[in-house]
């Protein structure tokens, strides 16, 4: 298994059709806010998460990642009855970071997006944990099984929604 | 310069996005625009967002409710008629039962009213559709399909039938946001009814209940019910909120004790809830009117059953008498008016019995009108007569008495035997005092109608008419 991009083609950018960056964050804002209505567990995952991660990941820009990823934060916390930012912050950073890391090393081997979405997913609620306990001051404990459960499931999620958006790039 | 721009713009652009974020939380957090209210600009960012999410989320809410109606409403409609003849019986039970607690309500009103007390009753309420939710676990939210076009405002108490929800947090013109009471930002003023004791209900994370900070009590069962308590004063006093689950000691607090609560409200599958919109100081006209009609429908209930017990009863009126016997039967079979029947005869007629005292006039001083046997005047009881044969009646011999009382003398000969019909198997003795008054008085003690009768022997049919049926069964 090859951690690290050893080829141009494993550390080029990747293009989507323009529906693609508008459709997707929408349908998985959409599916996190209705789902949990029929199956309360669904709200375990975190699927806005998950299609930051990709893009950020697959794009391999920086810049974009991280607007990208506090614009989807936002939108995900103006669906909250929280301040608006806790979200955004974070999923600017895990933005930054996927495509910080997706310039390094092969994002598109299945063994890679394992491990990085499950550190992904466990830095993304440690950092709304610090904001709300610490900047909000809301009482949120932090429990390490269930944290490390959420970032299994999301990661096994992960690993089918990938699969399924590897289809909606741009042949060349 | 322009090198250190280009080489961290990335870094620079993380940080730029960062800070603003956190200016703005911290602006947010630091001058909240009003009392759990978002600032204008953050109202106009959620507006965004609720507008652009929520409509397909109606969408498809809406339809399925469409299909679903469509299949409740005209399809599976088995045993819609057996199940309505049970609503409706328990409908009238409630309806009774509310009569029973309408005087302890009034009362409780009054007492109310003398201690200055504002109770809240709830007017009127709202069904909306529950279409999405936060998504967050760290947010328990939902959005409903009312808003402020609907008259719904913030703070405005959400429930269901089973029980409490939440409060609506933001309003939008179609959508509104309600804070469940199991987030752990929410607070409800409780009482446990056992004990009486009052709390607040806040939510504990991943959508569980608790009552914080109340004193041990060893009378905290699990299952108690826990209402209430209108301390808050957003939601009315009473209702329910869920049943004791189990005591946990406050690690935070040390001798007291938090509450873990099952809510009442399936509050994981909410599918429609009610916004109380209204509430008053007094019960609303429509539950006045229904308080009303049912101590109305009890007030008859309870005539009907009074019915039911005086038809239980023995009457005056006997069904399966013939007709011309019971009292309510003005006529007779044969166009006659018929007599109400004469009072009982007694047996043993004395000088207390009634009609048996002569006139006064006729009556002469110092002279004994009773029969003497052995010196002193005869009361002894005598034996009874056998009763009369069925369709004989008027051969008995106190048959006769009734028409002897108000007839003169020759009617009270028809009365004689003149047949030796033997049908008594002993003799009786009937004081005739009363069959002829006018001989009471001057006869002695061997008037005939002080002597002692042998037993009658059945009647001529000649006879039978002239007296009632009704005299002689004694």
């Amino acid at each position: 298994m090859a951690l690290m991009a050893s080829t141009r083609r494993e550390a080029d950018t990747q293009s989507f059709p323009l529906f693609v960056y508008v459709l997707t964050p929408l349908l998985a804002l959409g599916l996190q806010s209705f789902v949990p209505l029929f199956f309360s567990h669904f709200s375990i995952l975190d699927l806005p998460l998950l299609v930051v991660i990709y893009f950020a990941s697959t794009l391999r820009t920086p810049i974009a990642a991280t607007i990208g990823g506090a614009l989807i934060g936002l939108a995900q916390d103006a669906l909250t009855h929280q301040p608006l930012g806790v979200f955004g912050i974070a999923k600017a950073c895990i933005g930054y970071v996927a495509a910080s890391l997706g310039v390094r090393i092969d994002t598109e081997s299945p063994a890679t997006r394992l491990v990085l979405t499950f550190l992904f997913v466990v830095l993304n609620d440690g950092i709304d944990w610090v904001l709300i306990r610490h900047l909000l001051a809301h009482p949120m404990p932090w429990g390490w099984l269930h944290e490390l459960v959420r970032a299994a499931i999301n990661t096994f999620i992960a690993i089918i929604l990938f699969a399924l958006l590897d289809r909606l790039k741009n042949r060349e | 310069m322009e090198s250190f721009f280009s080489r961290y713009k990335n870094a620079l652009v993380l940080i730029m996005v960062l800070l603003a974020q956190l200016l703005a939380l911290a602006i947010q957090v630091r001058r909240p625009a009003a009392e759990g209210a978002d600032r204008p600009s953050v109202s106009l960012l959620r507006y965004a967002v609720v507008s652009v999410v929520t409509p397909p989320e109606r969408l498809i809410v809406g339809t399925g409710h469409w299909f679903s109606s469509l299949w409740f409403g005209y399809f599976d409609l088995i045993h819609v008629r057996r199940q309505n003849a049970s609503l409706k019986q328990q409908v009238q039970r409630l309806q009774l039962e509310e009569a029973g607690l309408a005087q302890d309500a009034a009362q409780g009103q009054r007492l109310q009213h003398l201690l200055d007390f504002k109770e809240h009753y709830i007017y009127k309420t709202l069904p909306a559709q529950v279409i999405g939710t936060s998504g967050a676990e760290e947010s328990q939210v939902i959005y409903i399909d009312k808003g402020s076009d609907n008259g719904l405002q913030q703070d405005m108490p959400v429930i269901t039938a089973d029980g409490i929800v939440g409060k609506v947090k933001d309003v939008f013109p179609h959508t509104s946001q309600v804070l469940l009471v199991t987030d752990p930002t929410s607070g409800v003023g409780v009482v446990l009814e056992a004990t009486r004791t009052s709390g607040i209900l806040k939510g504990r994370p991943f959508g569980q209940l608790q009552v914080v900070d109340i004193s041990p009590d060893s009378r905290i069962k699990s299952g108690d019910p826990i209402v209430t308590s209108g301390g808050d004063q957003i939601f009315p006093r009473g209702l329910p909120v869920g049943t004791v689950d189990r005591v946990v000691p406050d690690p935070e607090h040390d001798p007291l004790v938090d509450v873990l609560v099952h809510p009442a409200a399936h509050l994981a599958g909410l599918d429609e809830v009610l916004v109380v919109t209204n509430v008053g100081d007094s019960l609303s006209p429509q539950e006045a009117k229904d308080i009303a009609a049912s101590e109305a429908e009890s007030e008859a209930e309870q005539k009907r059953a009074s019915d039911i017990l005086s038809e239980r009863l023995p009457s005056r009126y006997d069904p399966n008498a013939p007709a011309d016997t019971n009292p309510q039967n003005t006529t007779g079979p044969n166009g006659l008016p018929i007599s109400p029947p004469p009072p009982p005869r007694p047996i043993h007629p004395d000088q207390f019995s009634p009609n048996a005292e002569p006139n006064a006039a006729n009556m002469t001083p110092g002279h004994r009108w009773a029969s003497v046997k052995y010196g002193t005047e005869d009361t002894t009881p005598r034996a009874h007569p056998p009763a009369a044969q069925p369709g004989n009646s008027t051969t008995s011999p106190t048959a006769t008495a009734p028409a002897a009382q108000t007839s003169s003398a020759p009617a009270a000969k028809t009365a004689q035997p003149k047949t030796s019909a033997p049908i008594a198997p002993k003799a009786k003795t009937i004081t005739g005092g009363s069959s002829a008054p006018g001989k009471v008085g001057s006869n002695g003690p061997s008037a005939p109608s002080h002597a002692p009768v042998k037993p009658r022997p059945a009647a001529p049919a000649s006879t039978s008419q002239t007296a009632p049926p009704q005299g002689g069964h004694r």
